[in-house]
């Protein structure tokens, strides 16, 4: 165990340290993400005052929480891509991490991870300057604020074993580009990404309760900028640690069967 | 060499390229039907909720949605290619083989890579605005369809000259790919009526990434919506637009060496 910590402590702290030699390539890329949230946002606030102040239960400034807290929760969603385990497999690069005693996705979480915390530090002044243009309004208290911060982390590794998974076709083909944005397709709409889920069809918000995605985006945002009971929060909790658990399993399984698939080409 | 030669030939070279890769037209395809199946959720999750945004209905938003694709196809598959190119160029110093042929080099840049399989979302584009316009009951007349297509070609050039622009900050910048993801999140603000946005965001979607003037423009066409004013306003704001760019282009030629290829 704590060959484990020690590893994640030490690749986290090599994360952060190159990750803020590129503070101006990081922010471009955090100020190209926002231009998503603030049309969103500018369209359900146009439509929220068009039908008076609200729209399915959200006011104009509940929507820019919302979508102010979406920056930070997007940003916490990135992850190791499937398309990176594509190139990884085709160039060979893979032969290199398993070479190491350790799993190579644990080298993914703690990198990943590391970077987290930089991204955090470099979204407050985006934060500020959002909340300053568009005026959101705040109702939190500690036990959301808390619930909020184990969530952003909970949703992190939702979506890494998820999307590891999906990397993990790349051991069979590379063709897989159009299954990925089908996957992306299904979470913008499942996720909470385009819109909160409470302006979807009752169905598709039935149907998103037993699905992964919205754990990962709605859940976490809606735990701070909401108003969710205590029991809805831990029971909100508890589905974000039931899927890690299956990703985590699934994972398990199929890498013993893909790895024997792969043949590192270069390297 | 007339550049218009010079477009033609590395146009057919392009499709000849692509024709190799069947496949990724299916790929291409499944692609575009995605980006239209999430367009078509966002804008019915809006119509549950009104009946009009900001004065547009339905179909007149299913117009602006299908120029949106129409465009950033146009833009994926002719613009978007070489100025990725021109920026790898810069940057790896091989910008010389292009410097040193004789044609004028911002041409020759500018029309070297052709990605003819994203012109599917081009086509895409083009259906969705057939039967939005199908669905408006109002008749087309031949002057609303000329200057859709003036807009569109406008449009077309404006995003060009800002692409261009962008990516001739190169010279003096090494690292430029997040502009290029910048302007692509730009880009998409363009789903929309530019006329839903606060002045602010107006102003600069209309001025720094010319999206009002690529998409709601033509999309004011199709729906009666085109002032002669705003489209006298396009063609000066293309002139100026096709002028700066040329002239950027030519400052930042100056502070290139490449000297390693």
């Amino acid at each position: 165990m704590k060959r484990y910590i020690d590893f994640y402590l030490t690749l986290g702290k090599i994360s952060i340290l190159s990750q803020l030699q590129y503070r101006v390539a990081n922010y471009f890329y955090m100020i190209g993400m926002i231009t998503e949230p603030i049309i969103y946002l500018v369209v359900w606030s146009t439509i929220a005052n068009q039908q008076g102040g609200m729209a399915g239960g959200y006011t104009p400034g509940q929507f820019a929480a919302y979508y102010i807290v979406w920056t930070l929760v997007r940003n916490m969603n990135i992850v190791f891509t499937p398309f990176g385990w594509e190139s990884r497999i085709r160039e060979g690069t893979l032969s290199m991490d398993l070479m190491r005693p350790i799993h190579p996705i644990h080298a993914d979480i703690a990198y990943f991870a590391g970077w987290k915390a930089v991204v955090i530090v470099l979204w407050l002044p985006i934060a500020a300057v959002l909340s300053w243009i568009f005026k959101p309004t705040f109702d939190i208290n500690l036990q959301e604020a808390i619930v909020f911060f184990i969530a952003i982390w909970g949703a992190y590794l939702i979506r890494t074993m998820v999307l590891t998974l999906l990397g993990m076709i790349t051991f069979w083909t590379t063709r897989v580009s159009a299954i990925f944005e089908l996957y992306f397709g299904l979470e913008l709409v499942l996720s909470g990404r385009l819109v909160p889920m409470t302006l979807m069809p009752q169905w598709v918000q039935t149907a998103s309760n037993y699905l992964p995605f919205k754990w990962t985006f709605f859940f976490p945002i809606e735990a701070l900028v909401g108003s969710m009971t205590t029991r809805e929060l831990w029971m909100g909790l508890g589905m974000q640690i039931f899927w890690i658990v299956l990703g985590a399993s699934f994972l398990n399984l199929i890498w013993r069967a893909a790895i024997k698939q792969f043949s590192a080409v270069g390297g | 060499m007339n550049p218009l030669k010079l477009a033609w030939t590395h146009l057919r070279i392009g499709v000849m390229n692509e024709l190799q890769y069947r496949v990724n037209f299916f790929i291409q395809l499944l692609q575009s039907v995605i980006a239209l199946s999430t367009g078509l959720i966002g804008l019915s999750l809006v119509f549950n909720q009104v009946d009009n945004l900001a004065g547009w209905t339905r179909p007149e938003l299913l117009v602006v949605m299908g120029v949106h694709l129409l465009m950033g196809g146009i833009v994926r598959s002719a613009i978007q290619p070489n100025m990725e190119r021109l920026m790898n160029d810069i940057r790896g110093g091989t910008l010389d083989f292009a410097l040193t042929k004789p044609a004028d080099a911002q041409a020759l840049v500018s029309v070297r890579e052709f990605r003819f399989w994203q012109l599917v979302d081009a086509i895409v584009g083009l259906i969705v605005i057939g039967y939005a316009v199908s669905t408006l009951h109002s008749h087309i007349s031949l002057l609303q369809t000329i200057s859709f297509i003036l807009a569109l070609i406008m449009g077309a050039i404006m995003l060009y000259c800002t692409w261009l622009m962008v990516t001739t900050i190169a010279f003096w910048v090494i690292r430029v790919d997040e502009i290029a993801n910048l302007f692509e999140g730009l880009y998409a603000a363009g789903r929309w009526p530019v006329s839903v946005y606060p002045d602010w965001l107006r102003t600069g979607l209309t001025f720094l990434v010319p999206v009002a003037f690529a998409v709601t423009i033509p999309a004011e066409a199709m729906t009666n919506r085109l002032t002669t004013e705003s489209m006298l306003y396009a063609f000066g704001l293309t002139l100026l637009f096709m002028t700066l760019a040329r002239g950027i282009w030519v400052i930042g030629l100056r502070s290139y060496s490449g000297a390693s290829a």
